[in-house]
């Protein structure tokens, strides 16, 4: 009966045109506004590291006290005093810190012109750490931060740019001025949102370029290029030396803590270091630290925007209004068929047949809105792209599992909404309909 | 109008009745919110920036070579002389921000020096001489800095900033009473005097993001040249000569060294396109609330007419036998747009109070303002004269029945 009551229903699509395509244009509008929205939410609602979120925390300490914070929490990174001490206690199973630098690139041959390339200056816990893929190379090692060695690692991107994609591990590259060994070249890696970086806002940048040593990076004094947030706690002298050991955070850390014991212990550790900095003298306040894992500071930070949770709450409504238009107009196509269930019924078929018969025919008019919807969910996606920045409209994108759901959303929402419809259909009283005509 | 024998007819079809009521109720909450939306970001859209943006762009260049402090600031002087010399450029001043970039420098602001908890942020801009002329920006008191008071300094180092200019906004909220003018205040984070020499008409922060809402208005100029990586140059070309001067433009900074990067994709950045940039998701959101409504408003009528025509159609001979008892055309029209205006009623009763409560959850969510009443009024008329337009095709149809359909098919 399956086959039959599919093709009744199709036949019917075409019975009263205006309703099948009022019925059709609703759930595919909804369906695709609701798509749309949610794959861009999808998104940026993310997990970018789900194998290892909640081992991986930002360690944050409160170095300005009660007057300057930031309604009681600590600023939302380090200042170096703070950021070398934690790397250099090593007290977790892995520790990185890092800062942004934006280095100028020479690339070879006369005629080319320089450009700008973005990446951290980090350490090599950094690349284990966040799970960094290699396609040539590795990381470099930790001797290597203690010699404050002159080595990078470039992006797959940058590595095709200046070696035309060819293993490039051991050649030199010119960043700032400087040359650097290039130890090892990701392979496209780019985490969104870039969950380790919120502090300079980027968590939907363009991905990385590059990665040299912080220990080099600080002997040659390279500039942040990233946020420096000094507070109100502006006035710590001259020079670069006054400011680096002032009170101004730039420096990310995060830290690897595999199981709770290891979490406790370090939040121990975190304490009783701000209790002897203020011991010290340093701090007039008592231990204020955070150990925040990836999703807590994505929560914290507020990565996903706000227009993003709007909208797809706007589309969700939008496709509830459009639900309950189908089901009114359901109502309308099958009561228009009264006479007809009344003779099927006197014929002797069981409500369960006609049950079964019109939420196919339902399932039908969900298929069509579906294909309607796939369609405006691609035209939608392309329209993404012109109404919000490209950092996140780059991240919605059509694919198989997406235009699976569309379908089976768009079937599924209206057999559930053909329920009411049927029943009413299957509660015709076939005597009176007989009796009538 | 008789309303009873209309409330009656209502019992027989009851599902259709409170589907429509509630689409029209889901309706109106969403649109009123989508349109609060629109008005609240397009408000934010159309602030001013204080500055002469339709001759104004701006050029992004980064030192190559990372020379010393000396070499940047002897460079950024060749480059400044070499673009005012340009036939289609009016002025130049180097910046290290500049308004909608979306990020800078901001400071907190202080009256007295040992003030303790900071309440007033505001951003600061590094200048020169040209930068008020630059900009377009006119002083409302005092006077312009001049060439011989313009230092330059590295970040790390304290500001330089002996005297300033501030912006209107920063001086009324920081001199209520009276005038900034010769005033001291502390801008440099620490207890540093900086005496107050001109204020600017209306001048905005360098970001435009909601951090800022509250100090979007507040500039503390500074006369020196930052000496970064990274420096701006703010050019205003001659009137109608943007194109020309940004064509030319860095070619000038070319000719003068070509130890420099200037970006392809936003080394030239038209002030046009800054502001497309700054209000980006504000204009998206807006036209996203605008489709959803409209489409929303659209399916909400074809609703109610497929709706109405299946009772029209329903109702033949009900309709046939009241005309041939003697009711007029415009009757059976009315009854039907009567029935339509009581269901409506009813949706948008519902649907206010539903507008309202999801305008409350957006506040404490989204920290956005309360809904405002007149909102919802234009919502409940414009939904309930959709539903009157919306039912007039099938309403004029069933006043098209000829009471000879009361004697067919009995």
């Amino acid at each position: 009966m399956f086959g039959y009551y599919l093709e009744l229903g199709l036949r019917s699509l075409r019975r009263n045109p205006l309703l099948t395509a009022l019925m059709v244009m609703a759930i595919g509008f909804g369906v695709a506004a609701s798509m749309i929205t949610w794959s861009v939410f999808r998104a940026v609602s993310g997990n970018p590291i789900p194998q290892k979120s909640s081992q991986l925390f930002t360690a944050l300490i409160d170095s300005r006290g009660p007057n300057n914070n930031n309604h009681g929490e600590p600023p939302q990174a380090l200042n170096y005093t703070d950021a070398t001490a934690l790397v250099r206690a090593h007290k977790a199973v892995h520790q990185t810190l890092f800062y942004n630098v934006s280095l100028s690139v020479l690339p070879g041959g006369s005629d080319s012109l320089p450009f700008t390339a973005d990446g951290y200056a980090t350490n090599a816990d950094f690349f284990s750490m966040f799970d960094a893929p290699f396609q040539y190379g590795s990381a470099w090692s930790a001797s290597d931060d203690d010699r404050h060695a002159a080595v990078a690692v470039i992006s797959h991107e940058l590595n095709e740019q200046l070696f035309g994609g060819a293993d490039s591990v051991g050649r030199e590259v010119t960043l700032g001025m400087h040359t650097y060994r290039v130890v090892g070249v990701t392979a496209h890696w780019d985490p969104k949102p870039r969950f380790y970086d919120l502090f300079d806002g980027n968590e939907f940048g363009e991905p990385v370029q590059m990665y040299v040593p912080f220990t080099r990076a600080m002997d040659l004094q390279i500039d942040t290029a990233g946020n420096n947030n000094c507070g109100s706690l502006m006035d710590y002298g001259n020079g670069r030396d006054a400011w680096l050991h002032g009170e101004c955070v730039w420096i990310p850390v995060w830290v690897e803590l595999p199981t709770a014991a290891d979490v406790e212990r370090y939040r121990d550790f975190l304490t009783a270091y701000a209790d002897e900095q203020q011991r010290a003298g340093r701090f007039h306040w008592a231990p204020n630290v955070r150990l925040r894992d990836v999703s807590n500071w994505l929560d914290f930070e507020h990565v996903v925007p706000a227009e993003s949770r709007i909208s797809l709450m706007v589309s969700l409504g939008f496709f509830a209004i459009c639900l309950v238009n189908t089901i009114g107009l359901l109502l309308a196509k099958f009561m228009r068929r009264a006479p007809e269930i009344g003779v099927r019924r006197a014929l002797g078929a069981p409500r369960r047949q006609i049950y079964g018969q019109f939420l196919i025919e339902a399932g039908t008019v969900g298929l069509a809105g579906g294909l309607l919807g796939l369609l405006l969910t691609a035209v939608g996606m392309l329209g993404v792209g012109l109404l919000f920045e490209s950092d996140i409209a780059r991240l919605a994108h059509l694919d198989l599992s997406l235009m699976a759901t569309t379908l089976l959303v768009a079937i599924f929402a209206t057999v559930l909404a053909a329920f009411y419809p049927a029943w009413r259909a299957a509660q015709v009283q076939p005597a009176w309909q007989l009796k009538s005509n | 109008m008789q309303i009873k024998p209309i409330l009656a007819a209502m019992r027989h079809h009851r599902a259709g009745t409170v589907l429509i009521a509630l689409q029209i109720a889901l309706t109106l909450a969403i649109v009123c919110n989508a349109l609060f939306i629109i008005q609240q970001r397009m408000a934010r859209v159309s602030r001013p920036s204080g500055v002469d943006e339709s001759n104004l762009f701006v050029i992004q260049n980064f030192w190559a070579d990372q020379s010393s402090p000396q070499r940047i600031d002897a460079q950024m002087r060749a480059d400044l002389l070499a673009l005012r010399e340009l036939g289609s450029v009016q002025d130049v001043a180097p910046a290290n921000s500049f308004p909608m970039r979306g990020s800078g420098w901001d400071n907190f602001i202080k009256t007295t020096p040992d003030q303790i908890r900071s309440t007033l942020d505001s951003a600061i801009y590094f200048t020169d001489d040209h930068t008020l002329a630059t900009l377009g920006v006119s002083l409302i008191e005092g006077r312009n800095f001049t060439s011989s008071e313009v230092g330059s300094q590295t970040p790390p180092d304290p500001m330089l900033a002996s005297e300033v200019i501030i912006s209107k906004a920063l001086a009324q909220t920081m001199f209520p009473q009276g005038s900034a003018l010769g005033k001291t205040i502390y801008v440099s984070g620490g207890n540093r005097p900086s005496t107050v020499i001109g204020v600017t008409d209306t001048l905005q922060a360098h970001t435009v993001a909601n951090w800022m809402n509250e100090y979007a208005y507040n500039a503390v100029l500074v006369p020196a040249r930052l000496l970064t990586d990274r420096t701006f140059y703010l050019v205003r070309s001659r009137p109608g000569q943007l194109a020309a001067a940004m064509r030319d433009a860095p070619k000038a900074l070319f000719a003068q060294s070509r130890m420099r990067i200037i970006n392809r994709k936003d080394g030239v950045m038209s002030f046009a396109q800054v502001r497309k940039a700054a209000y980006g998701r504000d204009v998206g959101m807006a036209i996203l609330m605008g489709i959803v409504s409209l489409v929303l408003l659209a399916i909400t009528a074809a609703g109610i007419v497929g709706l109405t025509s299946f009772w029209v159609g329903q109702r033949r001979k009900q309709i046939g036998i009241r005309r041939a008892l003697g009711a007029t055309r415009h009757d059976i029209l009315s009854y039907f747009l009567t029935e339509n205006l009581l269901i409506g009623i009813t949706g948008v009763a519902i649907g206010a109070v539903l507008a309202l409560g999801i305008n409350l959850w957006m506040v404490t969510q989204f920290e956005m303002a309360r809904l405002s009443l007149a909102y919802v009024a234009i919502g409940v008329i414009a939904l309930l004269l959709l539903g009157q337009g919306a039912v007039l095709a099938p309403a004029v149809r069933a006043s098209n029945v000829p009471p000879v359909e009361a004697t067919r098919s009995v």
